[in-house]
């Protein structure tokens, strides 16, 4: 079994090789045949890594102690489902499933692309598969997951047990479908400045791709979050670590680029902004994968730190970011904008959106990198950390709250900025109110929560407004709305929602921190909490330590929680497991710490405000992508037979 | 530590437990309440030296402990906010901040995103400015040879009705 994946591996290398040189040369001297062998090649290349990633679970599964990886990363006792999240809970695994994921993006290219013109599908495939070869070359001769021990020990070292968690087993694969997906999009980037050519047709093209994978980054960047926010035992949902800021990046760029992709679908303006665009967006994504797996920049997640891996994946970046700018320098001048639009328009707005979300991403980027910058060129050792881009970033993310919503509502071409204004006035008042309300509401003159609030509730009203004024003011219509606007509205109501549950959680958390003797209460904001007990006990691989608290309010019980504090033993390693009880408007988070000299304990209880709306608005956001999407799929294949004739027009 | 009547194996795993402290501790609390708000204020721009990217307010390090109580100690001496970060930069060096000074080569790092803001939004302006006096272009772009090849496949076939 292990062989086989081993080979299955090289034969994906030598297939994505293929895939690399055959449909492209086709494609430059016009051989159809020699174009369309990608797509055969492409199904190939995936199904034999898919057999060199089956091979690989197998491997963890059956507790396969010759590999090495598996001695590392596994134990027999661990329970099944981290068996198989510990495929890619280390560097080697993750690496395979992050070509794994490559390798079906190409081959969903191959099956689902029959409407493309012929030599853009051909250049696309050449181009994800010069990616897959690249990395391939970077899994078997750095990375290799099948490496065998001479002597197999008796049992693995166990996975690191923060890692063993529901919410993170499926965080790292979410993420890679987000990084990876947004390869399609340089992919295609790729192919149309080879081919010299970008119009409405290619950024219908892009656009369900990026979608894809911004929707996977969403999702998977809540997952890593909420993790945190449970797992790490002080409610923390984001440090603005260098392994968060590589996935917030692309993030933000992805985000960027659906935009501008409208703009070049609806308008054939800003084409070779979108191109770049395109390229960024992925060489963010290759960054990030640089950032995690070189740990050139210390951060908590290193859990792979390897300097050669790093030398050979900035090699990997050079050759991809590199050769796609420079083939971007020498092509983009070449294309020519087509549609006029005034300063006030929906063009001019989604510029501002492209503008902000870009200097955020830039914002984000000089900070990760900035520590190692400031060493290389003036030998100072700094820091870059939570208060920087607390400052530095969010008034970037204020402005664009501010202004989306009369962005969205703008007609395209030409408008009236009064006209389009008008109909917020409600949205705007209420939104006021809200935030003045929250003001009067806390105690202290801080200005984060009424603000977030405020905004927030601007975006959720705007989104609200949009759908209203598209279904013409009437109730009816809006059904019959198409999905899109449906996805749009949602997506901007969701980022509303998340800035009320960031800005209400950092603005009016309730902290206390005491040693509580068994029996004794204190007081939580409106809350009162007992610690009634504390319990020994024994989990699959770990011990515990589970105390029994009783939180109630004016005497009646809200809720009986358990916080719990465990010890793995094979990796000597303590975790924090917190108690939460979660709520519409706010979560009470209790931890338990340890035994204290006078017989008590110590723990540590929060009750924080909103702090599920941070999730739930990122879902909101993910589930708007999926509707747009929904939508576009119907859309690609009008527009694929629509293409041909609707050329010469405009 | 009380491990008086527990058995050994029960003994061991209390060792183990009492390793890490959980970040802050009760017995660091400060009475005065204002007093250890500017503590915790100051705690979470502090980076815990020997972890990975950290600060001391969140940390389980030993060394994380010693500098909390070392900052609430310099406050209780009626050190001003800034007297202390100048206390503990003097010892580790600016590396210890999470927030980056706004001065010397850290300007490039601060003032980044403004500046690149205005320049993005000039930019825009000329580029808007010229689309919207721009004419439709002077030349459509043409057909691929495979797009010609389709519409004369299309335009050619019988109709369908």
């Amino acid at each position: 079994m292990t062989e086989l994946g081993h080979f299955s591996l090289s034969l994906a290398l030598a297939i994505a090789i293929l895939q690399a040189t055959i449909p492209l040369i086709g494609a430059q001297t016009g051989r159809r045949r020699w174009m369309e062998f990608g797509t055969p090649l492409a199904l190939a290349q995936f199904v034999a890594i898919a057999v060199s990633f089956a091979a690989l679970t197998h491997a963890f599964i059956t507790s396969d102690f010759s590999l090495r990886v598996v001695v590392q990363n596994s134990h027999s006792m661990k329970p099944m489902l981290y068996k198989i999240a510990g495929v890619w809970g280390n560097h080697e695994g993750s690496m395979l499933l992050w070509v794994l994921i490559l390798a079906a993006f190409g081959a969903a290219l191959a099956l689902f692309g029959q409407g493309l013109p012929v030599a853009l599908k051909a250049r696309a495939l050449a181009v994800q598969a010069l990616i897959g070869v690249a990395f391939l070359a970077f899994i078997l001769f750095t990375s290799n997951p099948f490496d065998r021990l001479a002597v197999p020990p008796f049992d693995g070292r166990d996975l690191n047990p923060l890692l063993q968690d529901p919410g993170l087993a499926f965080h790292p694969p979410f993420l890679y479908f987000g990084y990876v997906g947004l390869s399609m999009s340089y992919s295609f980037a790729i192919a149309a400045l080879i081919g010299g050519r970008v119009d409405a047709a290619w950024a219908r093209w892009v656009r369900p791709w990026t979608l894809a994978a911004w929707i996977f980054l969403t999702i998977g960047i809540a997952m890593g979050s909420w993790w945190a926010y449970y797992e790490l035992g002080w409610g923390g949902f984001w440090f603005w670590d260098p392994v968060e800021n590589a996935s917030f990046m692309p993030w933000l760029l992805a985000a960027a680029l659906l935009h501008s992709a409208i703009v070049v679908e609806k308008r054939e303006a800003l084409k070779s902004w979108t191109i770049l665009l395109a390229i960024l967006a992925f060489g963010f994504s290759l960054i990030g994968t640089f950032i995690v797996r070189s740990g050139v920049i210390t951060s908590v997640h290193a859990f792979a730190n390897d300097p050669e891996r790093g030398v050979f994946i900035l090699g990997i970046l050079a050759l991809l970011i590199g050769g796609g700018l420079t083939l971007f320098a020498i092509r983009a001048p070449g294309m020519q904008a087509r549609g006029v639009f005034g300063v006030v328009s929906r063009e001019s707005a989604l510029i501002v959106n492209n503008i902000l979300l870009a200097v955020a991403a830039f914002v984000v980027f000089i900070g990760t990198l900035w520590p190692l910058f400031a060493e290389l060129a003036f030998n100072d050792k700094i820091s870059v950390g939570a208060p920087f881009f607390d400052r530095a970033f969010t008034p970037f993310f204020v402005i664009l709250a501010l202004v989306l919503p009369f962005g969205a509502i703008l007609p395209w071409k030409r408008g009236k900025l009064r006209t389009a204004a008008r109909p917020l006035m409600g949205a705007a008042a209420l939104a006021v109110a809200l935030g003045a309300l929250a003001f009067a509401m806390q105690t202290g003159r801080s200005a984060l929560g009424p603000v977030g609030m405020a905004l927030g509730a601007w975006l959720v009203l705007g989104a609200m407004t949009d759908l209203w004024l598209r279904a013409g003011r009437t109730p009816a219509r809006l059904a019959r709305l198409p999905r899109s606007d449906w996805g749009k509205a949602a997506a901007h109501a969701g980022l509303g929602i998340v800035i009320i549950g960031v800005s209400g959680v950092m603005a009016w958390t309730v902290e206390d921190i005491r040693t509580v003797k068994v029996g004794e209460s204190f007081p939580l904001g409106q809350y009162e909490v007992t610690l009634d007990g504390v319990e020994n006990g024994r989990g699959p691989n770990y011990s515990t330590r589970m105390a029994t608290m009783t939180v109630r309010e004016a005497g009646a019980v809200v809720a009986v929680l358990h916080p719990e504090k465990r010890f793995y033993p094979v990796q000597s390693m303590p975790t924090t497991e917190a108690a939460i009880q979660q709520g519409l408007f706010r979560d009470i988070y209790l931890t338990l710490g340890d035994h204290q000299d006078d017989g008590g304990w110590a723990v540590r209880s929060y009750v924080k405000p909103f702090t599920n709306w941070i999730w739930a608005g990122a879902l909101l956001m993910g589930f708007g992508g999926l509707l747009s999407l929904s939508d576009r799929r119907l859309r690609i294949g009008a527009a694929a037979r629509r293409v041909p004739a609707a050329q010469p027009a405009e | 530590m009380r491990m008086r009547g527990l058995r050994l194996i029960l003994a061991v795993f209390l060792l183990a437990f009492a390793l890490p402290a959980l970040a802050v501790q009760p017995d660091e609390v400060l009475k005065d309440p204002a007093l250890e708000a500017r503590a915790r204020a100051l705690s979470e721009i502090v980076r815990c030296p020997v972890c990975q990217g950290e600060n001391i307010d969140d940390s389980n390090a030993g060394i994380a402990r010693d500098l909390r109580l070392l900052i609430r100690e310099r406050l209780m001496k009626g050190d001003s906010d800034d007297e202390v970060i100048a206390y503990l930069t003097d010892r580790y060096g600016d590396f210890i901040l999470f927030r980056p000074r706004v001065s010397g080569p850290n300007l490039i790092l601060w003032g980044a995103g403004p500046v690149l803001l205005l320049v993005a939004l000039l930019g825009a302006f000329l580029y808007i400015r010229r689309r919207s006096s721009a004419g439709p272009p002077a030349v459509e772009a043409p057909l691929t040879r495979e797009e010609q090849e389709r519409l004369e496949a299309l335009t050619s076939a019988p109709p369908m009705e």
